[in-house]
């Protein structure tokens, strides 16, 4: 922990970060600020220990500093107060206030020739106030690591999964019929379940209508759901029409696949499972 | 006697080498915030995760896994399907349909060939249904809108694959149960409007469903859905990271 993380004078810093935050002023700013407000305070209240630090931080001023000073010549006055803050570090936060002598580094005096023909430009070194920096950083919002916790609880669902399949696996074994025969149609004869769904509605529409129009709909339909539906929220209050939307459409796919697996018999004619049996293989 | 001292397999240099600089597999872990975000970002597969997450993600209510249990059982099927590779022709010619054979082989002489088997044919039903499942869960917790309209997109073709990998491999074990829900199945292309006859022929290799047919979908079953797949597995799991990570909260 650096000298300045710690927060001296608590009272002080809480009462002026009360403050801070209450005008108004970015989260960040009135921290640095309340920081600052509670070093203050304490070293008021404590002199001797200011006068201790500001000696530490002359000792670990830039020890080349002083023989190029000469050198340095004008520029020196203009240089100094720009250089100020970045050698002395956090002691530039006490110095305001107190009488304590604090020497700043001096200039180095190596200034890079220009380059012949360049244009007669310069650069300049600013200090920026806290205000004047536009945050823009994601907020961090409530996040908890990956591991353990988002990985522990993948690998238990994983493994709940693994053995429910390796179980039902080793109980139930998948069908095999005789060998096949294209000249012996089975009545009746169902396409896998995921399809049964359109095969019921060929019982009602035109195979073009049913096979065709209807699954190229779907698909293009379902491609398109968001940038059909441009409702920003995703709050379910604020999406009846959509949820109900979808949720006839996807019990109607559900229904009618029940119904094309269950109570569809020989002849793909309509029956009772419970009486007649179910007439349907996985 | 000099005292022999075993080699220190962390400080070797192979150990080195395959482990990264900071893993927590070169200076132990300990339960710190820094070991936890490394533990994440040092390993190819636990990378697809970000090394943290939004803590209603968690909420198994939100997902039900959904998602992440489809891919699991892409990688089973994967595994047990490379398994019955090995023992499985797709041949189905007159008067040798190898095809079948090889399933009543596959179920009664090879090791765990049964159990194996089960796996791939319940899992694969399995994968349909979670598919279809986590595409309903994305609708109801809004997950599609933007950023992320692409990625539903994405979605709805990984759907259509899923689909397209199970009718192909219903097919292989070419029993009456197989060729006649692929002739069922398939009729309907034959209704499609001006390339009917072309539309069936690309699917059948021919006017019925026969051994060209069981050649083809067993490529497309094998190799090249698969690849197609995993292509758009790859898209849908990096604009997940790239669209900011699980959506919501509600």
């Amino acid at each position: 922990m650096t000298w300045e993380e710690v927060h001296k004078d608590m009272d002080a810093y809480q009462a002026a970060l009360t403050a801070q935050s209450s005008s108004g002023v970015d989260r960040r700013v009135a921290e640095g600020r309340a920081r600052r407000a509670g070093v203050r305070a304490y070293l008021k209240a404590h002199p001797d220990e200011e006068a201790a630090h500001a000696a530490q931080a002359r000792a670990a001023a830039p020890a080349g500093a002083a023989p190029a000073a000469a050198a340095a010549g004008g520029n020196g006055g203009a240089a100094a107060p720009v250089a100020a803050p970045v050698g002395a570090g956090v002691a530039v936060a006490a110095a305001p206030i107190t009488a304590a002598v604090r020497e700043a580094p001096l200039p180095t005096g190596n200034i890079p020739e220009p380059k012949k023909g360049a244009p007669d430009k310069h650069r300049l070194l600013a200090i920026v106030p806290p205000e004047g920096i536009q945050r823009v950083e994601r907020e961090q919002g409530d996040r908890v690591h990956t591991w353990p916790h988002l990985l522990l609880e993948e690998f238990i669902a994983m493994a709940i999964l693994f053995a429910g399949l390796l179980v039902f696996s080793s109980l139930i074994n998948a069908p095999l019929r005789e060998l096949a025969n294209p000249n012996l149609t089975p009545n009746p004869s169902k396409a896998p379940w995921y399809f049964l769904g359109l095969q019921e509605l060929l019982r009602y529409f035109h195979p073009m209508v049913a096979g065709i129009v209807i699954p190229t709909f779907i698909l293009v339909g379902l491609a398109a759901v968001p940038y059909v539906d441009r409702n920003p929220s995703i709050k379910p209050g604020d999406r009846k029409v959509a949820i109900t939307l979808f949720t006839i459409l996807f019990m109607f796919g559900a229904v009618l696949t029940i119904i094309g697996s269950f109570f569809r018999g020989p002849g793909y004619n309509w029956i009772w499972p419970w009486t007649q049996g179910v007439f349907f293989e996985l | 006697m000099a005292k022999i001292q075993p080699p220190n397999l962390r400080e070797s240099e192979v150990w080195k080498s395959i482990f990264r600089p900071g893993s927590i597999y070169r200076k132990g872990y300990k339960d710190t915030s820094r070991d936890r975000a490394l533990a994440t970002m040092n390993n190819v597969l636990w990378h697809l995760h970000p090394t943290k997450v939004k803590r209603h993600g968690l909420k198994l209510t939100y997902t039900f896994c959904l998602g992440g249990l489809s891919f699991f059982l892409f990688v089973l099927l994967t595994i047990t399907g490379i398994f019955l590779m090995f023992f499985y022709r797709p041949m189905a010619d007159i008067g040798g349909a190898q095809a079948y054979t090889d399933m009543q082989t596959i179920r009664t002489s090879v090791f765990f060939g049964d159990l194996v088997r089960n796996m791939h044919r319940w899992g694969a039903h399995l994968m349909v249904l979670s598919v279809t499942l986590h595409m309903a869960r994305v609708f109801y917790t809004g997950a599609y809108k933007p950023p992320r309209e692409f990625n539903w997109v994405v979605g709805v073709v990984l759907l259509f694959l899923t689909l397209g990998l199970s009718f192909t491999g219903y097919l292989l074990p070419w029993d009456q149960l197989a060729i006649w829900a692929v002739t069922v199945g398939t009729s309907l292309a034959g209704y499609s409007p001006f390339i009917a006859k072309q539309a069936n022929f690309l699917l059948l290799g021919g006017a019925i469903v026969s051994p060209n047919t069981l050649l083809r979908w067993y490529v497309l079953h094998v190799l090249a859905l698969p690849f197609v797949l995993v292509l758009f597995l790859a898209v849908h799991f990096w604009r997940i990271r790239k669209d900011g990570g699980i959506s919501g909260p509600l």
